[in-house]
């Protein structure tokens, strides 16, 4: 056997830790000894996602490393270590804690430190910078006792810092000392926009503004004083003015630098001392550094691939970007100054949506060079493809960041795109090995993201992948499969008929004759929705409780916390003032939060499954019932106030509301339905949003169908004209009846009336024409479902027995402590996770109003 | 898979103390319910004779204390949990998220004595 090549690297940050991983995955594994050193007290962890600690991630989610990886794979970390010292001579790296190892191949990964630019000052205390969990968590605390922060750099991180503070609810200010904003990657058209749109969000923008000193203020703890003579008084500032190579290990040991710094570098990523290589942020390639994550795992494949004794090359890395800033997409491609000889560009810009497009094209026009994308992204992976791949220009470069029109943007498909084209820059994944592994057997987004890591670190190419998934696939022949999951090989209509046809009553029954295994959230749902619509039992009853979605088990909506949200049922939105007054009541008397909702009712917030029967216990007194807001059911009849109070009306809009929504109350279906009536052709009603929309006409009704709002707005379509009452509800029951019967899992009506064979017509035929004599039998199941109604809440409250499930333990009567609220604007509302980790006084119980 | 729990219930005997938390029958079959052990929240479910597992009820996804309230069944056979809040499968076996492989929560041992349903706490050394 052969004896094992010691490999030591200093620096396990982000491409440190992607060295590892792809060494340790290599077919030669066997040959290295892995020794690595880490100055952090942690292991490598995502930087890209930083900042997302803000919006709750803590260390562990941001790690990059899975539990035990390292010794499994018998890799010696020292952590909390900093290597200070190289004898290239004797081959030896010593540690801050004298530690000595000595090595056959070095290679150092040891990133960058944050520039602070010499200002007198820069080092008084409230000064931050914006690089390592331990620099957030300092800035944290220090937010907590200030009221404005600064951050002086308007780059790219420097908007991430300021969005930061922003979130921690500092006024917000961004010193800048270029004429822009993001100087190095857009250009001055892009810049004003960028700023406005920034500025709109609350943030103070200064630009041209060089700061001299930063000494005591005078009513904030500091004061930054400007070239210009101007000045800003602040609590605290976070400097993000660029990053530089760590190269000192380096330069003590005479390794060649770049003429600005960092480690030299050849194509091999091998520094000027042939067993000691440099990766990532660290290296100068070219005399270029890489402040991208990207080109960082590329060195760290090269240098892994040549210590494998492999050839492998560093060429370069592509540098364009594309980020949310602030909520604003900004994006830059290649050349985006146009500095290219000749180069020429196309612009358009849309002031009052703050939308800024640039093209860099070629001087005969041919190809495209770079571009500048800010307020509006989506062109991105579709140009920065035309760039990469040197793909050829339409006649009219134009219309690739012009509006799309409705017929669809124009340019170019992913079919365009060659196999070696590289989507993924992060992870260096081409369409071909894409294309690969879905022809290997990766066909969701889920398994082909784990099997190539495409997608995985920015996220930028998501949109691009998902495209040629979907074009694979389509290729490939891949029959769309219609089994509701892997434990019923049946359609949801299939399931629909097997359980009318053999009468089947329960779950269990149904998975013993026609499914396998144990069942799951997909098919446990569905069975439960479609055993409603057919039988209407009471879906807590003990062999139908554990089908439910946790919103039908707990009869309300969980909210992000945890506690439940609860909607009573208000018929067309008409209520009493006495009942007002109840609703106000109950919410005040359990501490609720309130909110006029989007469908004419009122929704209470912040409930704890203990309360829930106690606040409907009180509803229910005051004569309300279940809103059915947490189930795949009838929501809303919305009205608009009709002929009786309209000078315009000329039907009892809210009288039929009312009707209506009493008679489908709790009618469960695939999806949840919703329905309206509007007094009047002015449609103050939106029935023609709707799943059922009804619009008076001065001879009866116009029924519409099939409309929604939501993700993808469809309006209705007519259906019938001037009805009298007694037709409209027949046509109703039987549209219900037939949707319920024959939709497919968590499809609305206008989805499934759309993939129906003839469409609205033939739904005409059926429902009016009656062409399949099916018509009586649908209002007769509708007429049981009508006729066994119950209100869920008020069954479940005169139950001890179910009442005791709503306990949040088995035993204990304490409450989840992980559930804090804080006030604003009179209100509660859930601590954020930042806001949590401020206030660990509040952990220990609720902090609720009276 | 089913004699599967009370393999680990006896692997832990010797460490493992025993915290009675309530009865068997105060559990819904095929559905969870939470315990609080020593401050901690645990998830556990009854699944008839396909046994009885304990897990974190914490959702290191969802960040909310509600695993307990997730519909279980299982996926490629391995029985799971899916978290009520943003759907994520964990495994009731190992704790393993199907979706996220950094996403783990701890198990516990549970068994039965004479309809009471004990957690095991391990003990330290
Ligand atoms: C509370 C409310 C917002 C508000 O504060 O006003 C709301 C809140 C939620 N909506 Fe909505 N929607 C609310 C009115 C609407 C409306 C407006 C309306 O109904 O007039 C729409 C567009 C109209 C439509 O549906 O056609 C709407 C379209 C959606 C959609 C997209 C549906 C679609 O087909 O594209 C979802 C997602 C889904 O159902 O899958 C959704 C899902 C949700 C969920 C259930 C998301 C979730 O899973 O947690 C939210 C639950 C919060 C809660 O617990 O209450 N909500 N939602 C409104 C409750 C109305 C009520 O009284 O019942
Ligand atoms: C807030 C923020 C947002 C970012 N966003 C993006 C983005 O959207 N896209 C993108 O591509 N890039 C982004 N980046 C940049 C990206 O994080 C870096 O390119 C990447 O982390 C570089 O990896 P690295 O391993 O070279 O350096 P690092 O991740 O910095 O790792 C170097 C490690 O080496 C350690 N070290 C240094 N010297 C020694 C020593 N002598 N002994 C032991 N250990 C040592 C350091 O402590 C550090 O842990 C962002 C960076 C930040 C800070
Ligand atoms: S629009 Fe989105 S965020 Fe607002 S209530 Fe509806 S689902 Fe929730
Ligand atoms: S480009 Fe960043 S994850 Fe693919």
């Amino acid at each position: 056997m052969q004896t094992r090549t010691r490999l030591v690297i200093i620096g396990n940050g982000m491409v440190g830790h992607k060295l590892v991983e792809t060494l340790v995955g290599s077919a030669v594994a066997q040959r290295f000894e892995l020794i690595t050193f880490c100055e952090e007290s942690r292991y490598a962890y995502d930087r890209v996602h930083l900042s997302e600690f803000f919006n709750g991630k803590n260390a562990q989610d941001l790690s990059l490393v899975a539990e035990g990886f390292y010794s499994r794979h018998g890799v010696t970390v020292h952590l909390n270590d900093k290597a200070v010292a190289i004898d290239r001579a004797n081959k030896i790296v010593t540690s801050a804690r004298g530690h000595e190892v000595d090595y056959d191949k070095l290679v150092l990964a040891t990133g960058s430190y944050p520039f602070v630019p010499p200002i007198a000052g820069s080092d008084r205390e409230g000064c931050f910078v914006y690089r390592t969990i331990e620099d957030l968590e300092a800035i944290t605390v220090k937010a907590q006792a200030s009221r404005i922060g600064v951050v002086v750099g308007g780059g790219l991180l420097g908007l991430e810092a300021a969005n930061a503070l922003k979130s921690l609810g500092l006024e917000t200010h961004v010193v800048e000392f270029a004429p822009r904003l993001m100087a190095v990657q857009i250009d001055a058209g892009g810049g004003a926009v960028l700023r406005s749109k920034i500025e709109a969000l609350g943030v103070r923008v200064h630009v041209a503004k060089n700061t001299t000193r930063i000494g005591a203020g005078s009513e904030r703890l500091h004061r930054l004083e400007f070239e210009d003579g101007a000045s800003l008084e602040t609590d605290l500032v976070v400097f993000s003015a660029g990053i530089r190579p760590r190269d000192e290990i380096a330069r003590a040991c005479d390794l060649a630098l770049g003429a600005r710094g960092g480690i030299s570098v050849n194509n091999h990523c091998q520094t000027s001392d042939a067993d000691i290589y440099a990766i990532g942020e660290c290296a100068v390639w070219n005399n270029q550094i890489f402040g991208l994550v990207g080109p960082g795992y590329q060195m760290a494949q090269v240098a892994s691939a040549h210590l494998c004794g492999d050839a492998a090359s560093f060429t370069g890395a592509d540098m364009s970007t594309k980020l949310k800033l602030l909520g604003v997409d900004v994006a830059s491609i290649g050349d985006a100054h146009g500095k290219s000889h000749g180069a020429r560009a196309y612009t358009f810009i849309d002031e009052p949506n703050g939308i800024y497009k640039k093209l860099v094209v070629s001087a005969e026009g041919q190809h495209l060079l770079g571009a500048v994308l800010v307020g509006e992204a989506e062109a991105y992976g579709n140009l920065l493809q035309i760039v990469l791949n040197g793909l050829g220009l339409p006649e009219h470069p134009e219309a690739l960041i012009l509006p799309v029109s409705p017929a669809g943007a124009p340019g170019l498909g992913v079919d365009a795109l060659p196999d070696v084209a590289q989507i993924c820059s992060c992870n260096n994944v081409s369409k071909g090995e894409l294309c690969a592994a879905i022809r290997a057997g990766a066909t969701s987004l889920g398994a082909l993201k784990s099997e190539t890591k495409a997608s995985t670190t920015c996220g930028g190419c998501a949109p691009l992948v998902t495209q040629i998934l979907n074009k694979e696939m389509a290729r490939l022949g891949f029959a769309v499969k219609k089994d509701l999951c892997e434990h019923f090989p049946h359609s949801r209509q299939e399931l629909y008929h097997i359980v009318r046809v053999e009468r089947c009553k329960t779950f269990e029954e149904l998975l013993d004759k026609h499914g396998r295994g144990r069942g799951c959230d997909i098919c446990k749902p569905a069975v439960a929705s479609i055993l409603a619509a057919c039988w209407n039992d009471y879906v807590l009853q003990k062999e139908h409780a554990g089908l439910q979605d946790t919103n039908d088990h707990y009869l309300a909506n969980m909210q992000k916390d945890g506690t439940y949200s609860v909607i009573p049922r208000v018929p067309a939105g008409e209520i009493t003032p006495e009942k007002l007054i109840a609703l106000g009541r109950v919410a005040k008397q359990h501490g609720l939060y309130t909110k006029i909702t989007g469908a004419q009712r009122i929704d209470m917030f912040g409930a704890r499954v203990d309360q829930l029967p106690h606040i409907w216990k009180d509803l229910v007194a005051a004569g309300f019932e279940s809103g059915h807001a947490y189930a795949k059911a009838l929501r809303t009849v919305k009205s608009c106030v009709g002929s009786t109070w309209c000078r315009y009306g000329v039907q009892d809009s809210v009288g039929l509301a009312i009707e209506i929504e009493d008679r489908y109350k709790g009618l469960r279906a695939p999806h949840k339905i919703k329905m309206a009536v509007s007094g009047c052709t002015r449609e103050c009603a939106e029935a023609q949003g709707k799943d059922v929309g009804v619009i008076a006409t001065d001879k009866g009704w116009n029924l519409y169908v099939c409309g929604n709002g939501g993700v993808k707005p469809r309006h209705a379509d007519l259906f019938a004209t001037d009805l009298d009452k007694a037709t409209l509800i027949q046509y109703i029951d039987r549209f219900f009846m037939f949707y319920i019967r024959t939709a497919g899992r968590l499809q609305r009506t206008a989805v499934w009336m759309e993939n129906m064979e003839g469409g609205l017509e033939y739904l005409k035929d059926v429902i009016i024409h009656d062409t399949l004599g099916i018509g009586a039998e649908l209002e007769a199941e509708m007429a049981a479902v009508i006729d066994t109604y119950e209100c869920e809440w008020k069954k479940t409250i005169e139950d001890p027995d179910k009442v005791k499930r709503f306990r949040h333990f088995v035993n204990s009567d304490k409450k989840d402590s992980n559930v804090i609220f804080v006030h604003e604007r009179g209100q509660i509302r859930p601590a954020t996770e930042a806001e949590k980790l401020l206030a660990p006084r509040a952990r220990g119980g609720l902090n609720q109003l009276p | 898979m089913r004699g599967a729990n009370l393999a680990v219930a006896i692997e832990f005997e010797e460490s493992t103390e025993w915290m009675d938390v309530c009865a068997l029958d105060d559990l819904v079959p095929w559905y969870g319910g939470c315990a609080l052990v020593q401050g901690r929240q645990v998830a556990i479910f009854y699944l008839n004779e396909d046994g009885l597992y304990a897990i974190d009820n914490y959702d290191p996804i969802g960040k909310a204390n509600v695993l307990h309230r997730g519909i279980v069944g299982d996926i490629n056979g391995e029985l799971v949990v899916a978290s009520p809040l943003y759907k994520q499968h964990f495994s009731l076996i190992t704790g393993q998220c199907l979706e996220k492989k950094e996403a783990h929560v701890e198990t516990y041992a549970v068994r039965v004595v004479a309809g009471r349903v004990h957690i095991g706490v391990r003990v330290p050394d």
